[in-house]
């Protein structure tokens, strides 16, 4: 008698489908995964419906890899299902793991958004002002859109998540690795994040290049320098993030020549990525002078955006104030 | 009166009274922790809303501990570092300074006004200092009102590495 395969599930909430194309990245390895795992949910790829989920067994799948942020009524009640189905649930993916680009509208208001959406966006035309949340009636009943609620949440802000799997998205290796592992005898710890645990300069390919002592005048952006392809982006006065970055990418970025920024979140010690990057960028001003610091840190148009650009709703304040 | 809160007693009293602003402050053990020391031993009135925090140099102070300061229901934050050239470890003021000039934009970014972060130079001699300043700040604090940051999301995170605090709400 042959023995039961692991179910596995996959599904996406605020997201914007890439961590459904490293899915598919996976390529031939996804064989393997095929191999070791029935995949029973997956809508983007198979036909299977909420339906089918919810006549499932509680607990029957062995894991959930939840991919997106969480914004809409319909996204908590998806996650709190697959929660319920599911051995373990994985936060898959920089939003569903720290709330992601999506988090970045936490920034603004719901109201500001909607109206931005509907109303003022150059490529928007609505003469009529329809806006969602109106009930329709028609040959189905009454219809309603899920409620668009007034902050984007990180995963674990919404249902316990055993562990997460970073990136923007995942890389292929940490994927196959991190099916592999949950599929394995041995399960992690429950809460780890499934990446090495330290800074993304320790596999950075151009390492020996960092000076000892980085010492800048002013930050650039990388459309306004020529960036030299073998020195530590750091050191030409880009904001790359890696000190503050969980390894894991092997530096995808930096190959491509274009500063980290920042999409695995931060080492476990670190309680909150953002700060603890503008800390290390900060530390490289090269001046003693208020006035001239001011100057220097006008190089940097929006440090908010830019240190809180994945991780701004699992931060420490969340979300602006009075959002 | 825009501080103002209501609060419900055991009885079921409604009773307002005037929020008082809770300020958490860094102070670095050479300079500033010693002003407040001195403060008091020469008996200097001053506001009683600071909660001191002694850290060995205003360059130890992350900026994670600022916002935690805040997320957990502080009004205001002050850092208290040696003068410009007078740090005990050389240059540690002066990393304190690129980080709060930096940090107060983030602020601002989230809303929180620059009033409620504060970086001040106070040598172990300028006791009055320590008055002056957390005086002026208070009564600053007073008219911005409480900081009220909303209550953030349930936290249900589960596991090892990663402890998180519990919101406070203001």
């Amino acid at each position: 008698m042959t023995r039961e395969k692991p179910k596995i599930a996959f599904y996406w909430c605020a997201s914007c489908g890439g961590c459904e194309e490293a899915v598919v990245d996976v390529a031939e390895q996804i064989l393997d995964v095929v191999a070791a795992a029935d995949i029973v949910f997956w809508p983007v790829a198979l036909d299977f419906k909420r339906s089918d989920v919810e006549q499932m067994p509680d607990g029957s799948i062995l894991a959930t890899f939840l991919n997106g942020a969480i914004r809409t009524s319909e996204q908590e009640e998806m996650a709190g299902l697959l929660r319920r189905k599911s051995k373990y649930l994985v936060a898959f993916g920089s939003c569903s793991h720290l709330g992601g680009i999506p988090g970045l509208a936490n920034f603004f208001t719901r109201e500001s958004i909607l109206q931005a959406v509907y109303f003022d966006a150059p490529t928007t035309e609505n003469p009529d002002r329809v806006m969602p949340g109106l009930p329709l009636n028609d040959r189905h009943g009454e219809l309603t859109l899920p409620y668009f609620s007034d902050r984007v949440r990180s995963l674990d802000q919404v249902v316990e998540v055993d562990y997460y799997v970073p990136g923007c998205p995942p890389q292929p290796k940490i994927v196959t690795r991190a099916v592999l592992t949950l599929l394995g005898e041995h399960p992690p710890t429950k809460g780890s994040v499934l990446a090495p645990d330290e800074a993304l300069c320790t596999e950075c390919p151009r390492k020996d290049s960092k000076p000892d002592k980085i010492a800048l005048k002013a930050f650039r952006r990388p459309q306004e320098i020529q960036i030299d392809e073998t020195q530590c982006l750091l050191a030409q006065g880009l904001l790359c993030l890696g000190p503050a970055t969980r390894a894991g990418c092997e530096a995808r970025c930096v190959e491509g020549n274009m500063p980290c920024t920042g999409c695995c979140g931060a080492p476990g010690r670190v309680r909150e990525q953002g700060a603890k990057a503008l800390s290390a960028i900060a530390s490289l001003i090269d001046s003693q002078d208020e006035s001239e610091i001011d100057q220097i840190l006008a190089t940097i148009p929006d440090p908010a955006g830019t240190f809180y650009r994945y991780s701004l709703p699992a931060s420490l304040i969340h979300n602006k104030r009075g959002v | 009166m825009p501080n103002a809160i209501e609060s419900v007693s055991g009885n079921g009293q409604v009773s307002t009274e005037v929020a008082e602003p809770r300020i958490v402050g860094f102070f670095c053990t050479w300079c500033t922790y010693l002003a407040a020391d001195l403060a008091g031993t020469s008996r200097i009135k001053y506001a009683p809303n600071v909660r001191v925090i002694r850290v060995m140099c205003s360059g130890r102070i992350d900026p994670q501990f600022v916002l935690d300061a805040f997320a957990h229901g502080a009004d205001g934050v002050l850092i208290g570092g040696c003068h410009p050239g007078d740090c005990h470890y050389q240059q540690g003021n002066y990393n304190c300074l690129r980080r709060a000039r930096l940090l107060k934009r983030v602020l601002e970014q989230f809303g929180i006004e620059e009033e409620r972060f504060r970086l001040e130079w106070i040598s172990a001699a300028e006791g009055d200092r320590v008055r002056v300043v957390i005086d002026d700040m208070v009564e600053k604090l007073r008219k911005l009102g409480p900081l009220q940051l909303k209550r953030g999301p349930a936290l249900v995170r589960g596991g090892s590495g990663e402890q998180v605090p519990q919101e406070v709400g203001v």
